[in-house]
């Protein structure tokens, strides 16, 4: 009984704590890209409450009228081999809601991968993030400005942040705009978010990167165009330049608090993207390398590497 | 490396560690030279080739390996409990949760589990021993080394600290410059050379050396299990020993592999460590599904529900889980295709698991159910597991997964899926078979107090985490500010760990206790339970069967109970045994010198140990002993002695 | 101890045929482990960085030599094993002989290759590609290295016991081995070196 209360207890405090989203970050999105998420988030969540239901049915069923305590004193429990049907069926239900589950993740992840739907025709704003030791860089390349560990951005246009490191592999996440993606030091990924709400938000790496790791946060500022731009040109009026020098001795640093130039790193230190990617090395095409996989087929790791190929291209599609 | 940075030193708390293991070194030595227990300790322990004693030890180390990955634990509990907590810096805590992975799933969960299979297995199939005694007790002792040569880190030379998972570039000689994660390398190499000769181990003796009768379709569950994990280790751990290999090249001998430049990929090690690391759970959690059954099957009083059917879903569990290793990085950046296919196969592991856990309750429908310890361990589990298995198909979605990644959220769920999955299960099991090594029970009500303790404390602990996830919170924080909100949730998750620690006090207790004062049993079979196991003596008489038992139903002892069959057919005969040695433990010695030696790059001692190891392997090779064997006098008489009357 | 004569002597008693058993199950162990090492290569060889490739660094001379020898001491472990099977211990012992002799051979061509390598200036720190070459090349190396040893000492072994349940079941392992790592060279040769001067 004990534990029948106990569960019980687990269960509702789960449901209620599910009712006060706004607490929770994830469930509180701001944009297209985090509502996307949280949606599957709370259905999944329901498919798998009603799962749970099931078990916990069945369970608290067979505990309280099966006990040995309960039992006339010469029951003796039957030799049951099992069941066709039953096991038929608690197989196909299970295949059925992953189908639907399935079907649910390749739609949205595919969608997650492009702009978000509305805002296709607009022209994305290109933000490049940059991790060095516990701060990240933040570089417009349009707009010929750069800022440190804070990333000020338009509502209600779409943001492609072009992510990549220098040095241990990061993940760049604003829980409230959308889900993260790691930033590495030889290849660039990109990730597409909207706000649809004017705010501050918390940014972070998520990625274990040493020592400096708990505090490596940034704020994104999600303001209106027309604040933007005035903060894109009061940036270009009164900031310094960042100049080669600047920039090596901010890579060295450990940690440092906001800054901001009216010029980028990219013009000296291009990301590794293109002809800067860490890839291919020694001039073999893409095309060859995808080749070389497809023979090896004495392994299981074989899938990895085409793979890699495949991820590679995708972050070359420049 | 320059004397002065050879010991940890600035620590308090390191501190304290050397000096009380200085102490625990010397109180054993000067125990056992008083207490004149050496030549004991040597031939009946040190040098066993009998895989029960074997199995005893790898459980009292996992039980050792439990403190320190527990301790690990409470103090980053203890960091986190408030905003801003002083108690840990992060270097510190760094190291803690490396070592805290590492420790419970490499040198706790395997080696416990190991144990019980080498408990168990060749008594369930009725033989006398695995198929390769000596090679059984090189695997524990390179095992031993490598959990030595890692702890030996806290002390010496500085504890790995880039994640269990250790990542390039960051586990790197450029963003870690110490030793620590050449001890990781090494450590782990040693000790995984040994499971997998465990592997090779047990396909082969429960492949070759089940009792007459028993064909693989009546082998108990537990066993079935072992040999399912039997063959994901050894198609899993080469990977790992190439993983780990590499990483030492590029950190030893400066080769290019997961580095920055000259076409290094770190991605590749990423790859490397999960196609090891995901078919690495289900060696721990199968297992434990193992125990399950038996344990459920023998307190239900009935036989397992769905038999074929419990085989087929881990059959076809351990294949999924060579597909599915990408999930542990959807976010890296491959094409939504790639993540669509890896979020399926994830998904698709539910199906098989959803067959054994709906077994399991039809395994209880119109059984006589009897709430023992193990059996409650077992009951908690189904509820526990299967939020650990929901939240698991919830991280498998690819799209919601970018949210959840690195998350608390994460860590809640692998803890719901291990702690119910695997520790539960070989507490379980440690219960269970427990009589049948030692020949008492464990005190049940001090079992069941220290059930309740772990299970509710285990909520308390890992149920906020979820919570904290979707706020945002990260893995592997040292610290947080108390405007993140993030305080009161990790209160209560610190709480309910310091009630876990007090579950397992009363569990050491509850072990000690009944070693002093638990009634003895001659029965050998507590339990009135079901399989081969339990048709000999407890304790188990060194040959385990006397007669080997000849087998018709996937339940022999319940049949033989029940009189519709007879086990023991025909009389004694001589038998065969395999003779002690003290080479294993030598060549672990040795392969223990030879990592110490490589973490430090000492290259001369290296290389002396290294051809120690060879000449070693030369000296079993021109070795002629072909063990001893028991006259049958000598079984008459203990037979009788263990049946109680007085010879 | 029970012994069925109808089988040759290395599988006859229940030890025996055990280890073989577990010696095959340890092979899948190292295909596995080899497998891992080509997907290693073949991820990483076109990743040279400022190194050379593989067309610039393979001769195709000492790689034949290679291949020729190896696969030759293959045919003579068979030779052996065949004798032993027919109870000529002389030949079997001469067969093995060769065996090693042709592993020896093997494995000084190796090391000239390498020593050759690093000459060049390509080491195992020059690339990603130069590392995965080296350490798969340098593992299989280090398989014939342990398989000379091990042969060497089986050798002695028959020389003092003559063919006896446990030497002519340690023939037989060594054998198997050794097949193997003639398997993973074919493997090696036209994935790493033809493919690679193509």
């Amino acid at each position: 009984m004990k534990r029948k209360g106990l569960l019980l207890a687990v269960f509702s405090a789960f449901l209620v704590l599910l009712t006060g989203c706004n607490s929770l970050a994830v469930l509180n999105p701001k944009g297209p890209v985090a509502k996307t998420q949280s949606n599957v988030i709370l259905f999944s969540i329901l498919v798998m409450a009603l799962i749970l239901l099931v078990v916990y049915v069945l369970y608290i069923f067979m505990l309280t009228k099966y006990r040995a305590s309960k039992a006339a004193p010469d029951y003796e429990p039957p030799h049951i081999e099992g069941s066709k049907w039953l096991e038929i069926t608690w197989i196909t239900i299970p295949v059925i809601i992953v189908a639907i589950l399935s079907v649910v993740t390749v739609r949205t992840t595919n969608a997650l991968d492009k702009v978000p739907a509305g805002y296709e025709d607009q022209k994305p704003l290109v933000i490049y993030a940059s991790s060095s030791n516990w701060k990240w860089h933040f570089s417009y390349p349009e707009e010929g400005i750069e800022t440190v560990n804070y990333v000020n951005i338009p509502t209600h246009r779409p943001v492609e942040f072009r992510l990549y490191s220098y040095g241990p592999i990061t993940s760049f996440w604003v829980p409230q705009l959308g889900g993260q993606k790691y930033a590495m030091s030889d290849m660039v990924t990109k990730l597409n978010l909207v706000a649809e709400h004017e705010g501050s938000f918390m940014g972070k790496n998520s990625n274990f990167s040493g020592e400096g790791f708990a505090g490596m946060e940034f704020e994104v500022l999600a303001m209106s165009t027309a604040k933007y731009d005035e903060w894109v040109n009061d940036v270009k009026n009164t900031a310094s330049k960042l100049t080669e020098e600047q920039f090596d001795s901010l890579l060295e640093t450990a940690k440092v608090g906001r800054q901001t130039y009216s010029s980028t790193h990219l013009e000296f230190r291009p990301a590794p993207e293109g002809e800067h990617g860490g890839h291919n090395h020694g001039g073999a095409s893409a095309d060859d390398s995808q080749a070389d996989h497809s023979e090896m087929d004495h392994s299981e790791m074989d899938m990895s590497d085409s793979e890699h190929g495949e991820a590679d291209h995708a972050s070359h599609g420049n | 490396m320059k004397w002065d940075e050879f010991f940890v030193t600035g620590e308090p708390m390191i501190y304290g560690a050397m000096v009380s293991i200085v102490v625990v070194s010397l109180a054993i030595v000067i125990g056992l030279t008083y207490f004149k227990k050496w030549g004991y300790l040597w031939r009946e322990w040190l040098t066993t080739v009998d895989h029960k004693r074997i199995g005893i030890m790898y459980i009292i180390s996992a039980l050792l390996m439990l403190f320190r990955g527990g301790v690990d634990g409470l103090l980053m509990r203890s960091q986190l409990a408030i905003p801003e907590n002083g108690l840990l810096d992060a270097q510190h805590y760094n190291e803690i949760f490396t070592t805290h992975g590492v420790v419970m799933i490499l040198f706790m969960a395997m080696p416990f589990i190991i144990g019980l299979m080498n408990v168990v297995v060749p008594l369930q199939i009725g033989a006398r021993d695995v198929a390769f005694p000596r090679l059984n007790a090189v695997s524990f002792w390179l095992f031993f080394a490598g959990a030595m040569l890692f702890n030996l880190s806290f002390v010496i030379g500085g504890s790995p600290d880039a994640g269990w998972t250790a990542y390039f570039p960051l586990a790197s000689n450029e963003f870690s410059p110490t030793v620590g994660m050449n001890y990781y390398s090494i450590a782990i190499q040693i000790a995984g050379i040994g499971t997998l000769m465990t592997g090779v181990n047990f396909i082969a003796t429960i492949l070759k050396m089940r009792a007459p009768g028993m064909t693989l379709m009546k082998m108990p569950m537990f066993t079935w299990s072992i040999l399912i994990t039997s063959v994901i280790i050894l198609f899993a751990f080469p990977v790992l020993t190439v993983a780990l290999a590499l990483m030492m090249f590029d950190r030893l001998f400066g080769s290019q592999f997961f580095t920055m430049a000259n076409g290094g990929m770190d991605m590749l090690w990423a790859n490397l460590f999960w196609v090891w690391g995901h078919p690495e759970v289900y060696i721990v959690i199968l297992p434990a599904f193992g125990i399950f059954s038996e344990v459920i099957s023998t307190f239900s009083r009935k036989n397992l529900y769905g038999y074929a059917s419990m085989v087929g879903s881990m059959v076809v569990i351990s294949l999924l889980s060579f597909v599915v290793w990408a999930h542990h990085f959807y976010t890296m950046g491959h094409g939504a295709m790639v993540n669509g296919v890896f979020s399926i196969t994830t998904m698709l592991i539910a199906v098989p698991t959803g067959v054994k856990i709906f077994n399991w309750l039809l395994t209880l429908h119109k059984g006589r159910i009897e709430f023992t310890t193990p059996m409650l361990y077992s009951l908690a589990f189904i509820p526990i597991f299967t939020i650990g298995g929901v939240t698991g198909v919830m991280l498998a979605m690819a799209s919601a997964d970018y949210q959840y990644h690195n998350t608390m959220f994460l860590v809640a769920h692998f803890h719901y899926v291990l702690i119910p999955g695997t520790v539960f299960a070989v507490l379980a099991g440690f219960y269970y078979w427990f009589p049948k090594l030692f020949g008492f029970r464990l005190n049940e009500r001090q079992g069941k107090l220290a059930f309740w303790l772990i299970a509710v404390s285990f909520n308390v602990t890992f149920m906020p985490l979820f919570f904290l996830g979707l706020k945002g919170m990260t893995r592997r924080m040292y610290t947080y500010s108390a405007d993140t909100g993030f305080g009161p949730l990790n209160l209560i998750a610190t709480i309910g760990a310091f009630g876990l620690a007090l579950g397992f006090i009363l569990l050491v207790y509850n072990i000690y206790w009944s070693f002093r004062y638990a009634p003895r049993e001659t029965s050998g079979d507590p339990w009135n339970a079901r399989t081969l196991e339990w048709s000999t003596h407890s304790p188990i008489p060194d040959y385990n069967f006397a007669i080997v038992p000849t087998v018709t139903g996937r339940d022999p002892f319940w049949e033989h109970k029940k009189g519709g069959h007879q086990l023991y057919k025909g009389k004694y005969e001589e038998i065969h045994m395999p003779s002690n040695s003290g080479q294993p433990i030598i060549l672990a010695g040795i392969f223990f010198l030879f990592g110490f030696s490589m973490v430090f790059s000492w290259w001369v001692p290296a290389i002396i140990a290294g051809i120690g190891i060879i000449v070693m392997m030369a000296v079993r090779s021109f070795e002629r002993d072909h063990g001893y064997h028991i006259p049958v006098r000598e079984i008459e008489e203990t037979e009788a002695r263990l049946r109680g009357e007085q010879a | 101890m029970k012994l069925d004569n109808s089988l040759p002597l290395e599988y006859r008693s229940e030890e025996n045929s055990n280890r073989i058993f577990g010696f095959w199950l340890f092979l899948g162990a190292e295909i596995v482990l080899f497998s891992t090492l080509f997907a290693v290569y073949f991820t990483l060889w076109n990743r040279t960085g400022n190194g050379p490739t593989g067309k610039e660094l393979f001769e195709i001379g000492p790689v034949l030599i290679e291949t020729f020898v190896l696969l030759t001491s293959s045919f003579t472990i068979g030779l052996m094993i065949n004798s032993m099977r027919q109870g000529l211990q002389k030949a079997a012992m001469v067969f093995l002989f060769v065996t090693l002799v042709l592993g020896l051979i093997f494995l000084g061509v190796e090391i000239f290759e390498f020593v050759t390598y690093v000459n060049e200036g390509a080491t195992i720190s020059t690339s990603a590609f130069m590392s995965s070459l080296f350490v798969l090349l340098g593992t299989h190396g280090a398989h014939v290295t342990l398989g000379l040893l091990w042969g060497a000492g089986i050798m002695l072994q028959i020389k003092r016991e003559g063919f006896t349940l446990d030497t002519a079941n340690k023939s037989f392992i060594f054998s198997l081995y050794w097949h193997f790592l003639d398997v993973v060279w074919i493997f090696i040769f036209s994935f790493v070196y033809l493919k690679g001067m193509m």
